[in-house]
């Protein structure tokens, strides 16, 4: 057999993505890669390997895979209903996906962006020295039904390890701090962004999100502002008003004025906001920014360590009767 | 040196922009080329990307390595070693001549845009294929260049409502610059024309086709010229060569 991943079905929103491809954007290119940057974090320190290798998002819904040889894989970013031969597997977490069995990932249950890590790294080929598919400039394109990628060879081992779920799933409370043209807008449109609550819009895609739920948005540098450079984390107001969170995929440059930058840190949190969940930005200082990214990479790099073996859920066994049971528990580490 | 300018902005929290003035101007754009490229060659240690737009050069960096406060002085000494507005245009440009449709159903905004504009039809289409206008800047999409600078009486705002989609390969004009769009996508601009050139070629030795400091005349054709000239590949009957 070969060394690959074999897709029977796939949703429409499954690509291959890893962190992007950052020195092309005086090319017009965004760097693109992961737009829940945390999530392939969490796929690496479950697998133990680079979290630079690739992995397949997945946007709401998942697929069938079949390993064409004996694989580890992890789940991680939103939980996605998982089972492998019939046999429902933890979210957030790794797990043997032996040669010829069958992986089916169903629709989320929370969040928007589920990741299906390989161990090895998915190994499709490198375009401008990444394999991130970048859909909004022609980079690739989204796996489909018949695909069998080429899976890295995997240097580690283990499985049945487990971290403990984050809250970004649910929408909530984002921080956002001033940016260049944040001054385009009155002290009164800022007060009112501030205090409105938001909801994300059933339209998204890996460019951006849009928001509703608030009255239009007006900037007095209207429409003949210069093209400027844009980031993802932006909150490009467009010009009836509406606010988009722009992501990984977005623009370069744009000429909608943008009113604030999501912190990189609290990026995830609106990535994964489900349709019409509710978010709230507050702004915070420049200070308070980098201190927040700092205490995020600190938790990025001790993922690692925060592992903790898998413990199995009796009522998820279904040949429970047939494990030995000691104490009522079993190992833990059963597959 | 403009009054007040260069002018240092932070972008998010990892970024930092220096302007070079607030409306495009030659001198402006020339002056965020060169420095660009001049924070480039310094290769600053916590620096991760750099990038122009129209008049302002941008730098991506890692504020947990270096500071802003660290940056910005090292941003305002280099602001001040040297008269940026008095750089040269990079070197090794070129002139390229790229067959458009003007108008028809290929290109559905020419009269409204003409309109904005004060002009009839005709006179738009006269105004726009003989201008020489220069790349001022990549960006947006992938290889796809902001071009300038039109006559005055192109300094037309975008429109309010997005188009729902352009073609690839469209040419749009608002406020005294065209875009020539690499992706179709949504827009504000008004989309005046076709081509048929491929700006972003992933498959290629040369991926991104136009730089900076090239020039561009969008030569006016017809759409069966068009049409016969994509199926001869992905220059779309386009020309170029050396400036000097």
């Amino acid at each position: 057999m070969t060394r690959a991943l074999i897709v029977h079905r796939a949703g429409p929103g499954v690509t291959v993505q890893d962190m992007g491809r950052p020195g092309y954007l005086g090319f017009g290119l965004s760097r693109g890669g992961a737009v829940d940057r945390l999530a392939l974090a969490e796929g690496a320190a479950l697998l133990a390997q680079d979290s630079s290798l690739a992995a397949l998002e997945m946007a709401g819904m998942g697929g069938e895979f079949e390993a064409g040889e004996d694989m580890r894989i992890a789940l991680t970013g939103a939980p996605m209903r998982a089972a492998i031969d019939g046999q429902r597997i933890a979210w957030n977490a790794s797990h043997d996906l032996p040669q010829g069995a069958r992986l089916i990932i169903g629709g989320v249950e929370a969040g928007s962006y589920g990741y299906l890590h390989v161990g090895g790294g998915i190994a499709t080929a490198e375009a401008l020295n990444a394999r991130a598919v970048h859909l909004a400039a022609g980079l690739g394109r989204a796996v489909a039904e018949g695909d069998a990628l080429p899976v890295g060879k995997d240097a580690g081992h283990g499985t049945g390890q487990c971290l403990s779920v984050d809250t970004r799933f649910d929408g909530g409370e984002v921080r956002v701090v001033p940016s260049l043209q944040t001054d385009f807008f009155g002290p009164e449109q800022i007060e009112r962004f501030e205090a409105a609550e938001f909801h994300r819009d059933t339209r998204g895609s890996r460019m951006g999100v849009r928001l509703t739920g608030a009255e239009g948005f007006h900037s007095d540098a209207g429409l003949s502002v210069l093209s400027e450079v844009v980031v993802p984390g932006d909150i490009q107001i467009t010009g009836d008003g509406t606010p988009f969170v722009l992501l990984s995929e977005c623009q370069t440059t744009g000429g909608y004025p943008r009113l604030c930058t999501v912190l990189p840190c609290d990026l995830p949190r609106v990535v994964q906001a489900p349709p019409g969940a509710s978010l709230r930005f507050r702004f915070v200082t420049l200070d308070e920014s980098v201190e927040a990214e700092a205490r995020a990479r600190k938790h990025r790099d001790t993922l690692r360590a925060q592992r903790q073996p898998l413990v199995r859920n009796p009522h998820d066994i279904r040949d429970l009767l047939a494990y030995q049971l000691i104490s009522g528990v079993t190992a833990g580490q059963d597959t | 040196m403009p009054k007040n300018w260069p002018r240092i902005r932070t972008v998010g929290v990892d970024g930092m922009l220096v302007s070079f003035g607030e409306r495009l101007s030659e001198p402006a754009n020339r002056a965020a080329l060169a420095f660009r490229a001049a924070m480039e060659a310094k290769a600053w240690d916590g620096i991760e990307e750099c990038s122009t737009s129209l008049v302002s050069a941008y730098v991506r960096f890692d504020p947990l390595y270096l500071s802003h406060e660290a940056l910005r002085a090292q941003l305002e000494r280099l602001c001040d070693s040297l008269d940026w507005y008095e750089a040269a245009l990079p070197e090794g440009r070129k002139l390229w001549r790229i067959p458009t449709v003007y108008g028809t159903d290929l290109a559905p905004q020419l009269e409204e845009a003409a309109q904005a504009a004060g002009m009839t039809a005709e006179e738009a289409v006269a105004s726009l294929s003989s201008t020489q206008v220069r790349v001022q800047t990549i960006g947006f999409a992938a290889g796809q260049p902001y071009l300038g600078e039109l006559d005055e009486a192109w300094n037309i705002p975008r429109q309010t409502e997005l188009t729902e989609r352009v073609p690839e390969g469209a040419l749009t004009v608002a406020i005294r610059q065209l875009v020539l769009f690499s992706v179709s996508t949504p827009t504000g601009w008004r989309h005046v024309g076709q081509t048929g050139f491929r700006l972003f070629r992933p498959e290629s030795e040369t991926p991104f086709v136009l730089r900076p400091g090239d020039e561009v005349i969008f030569a006016e054709t017809d759409a069966e010229h068009l049409h016969n000239m994509r199926k001869g590949g992905p220059d779309g009957g386009a020309t170029c060569e050396a400036l000097t």
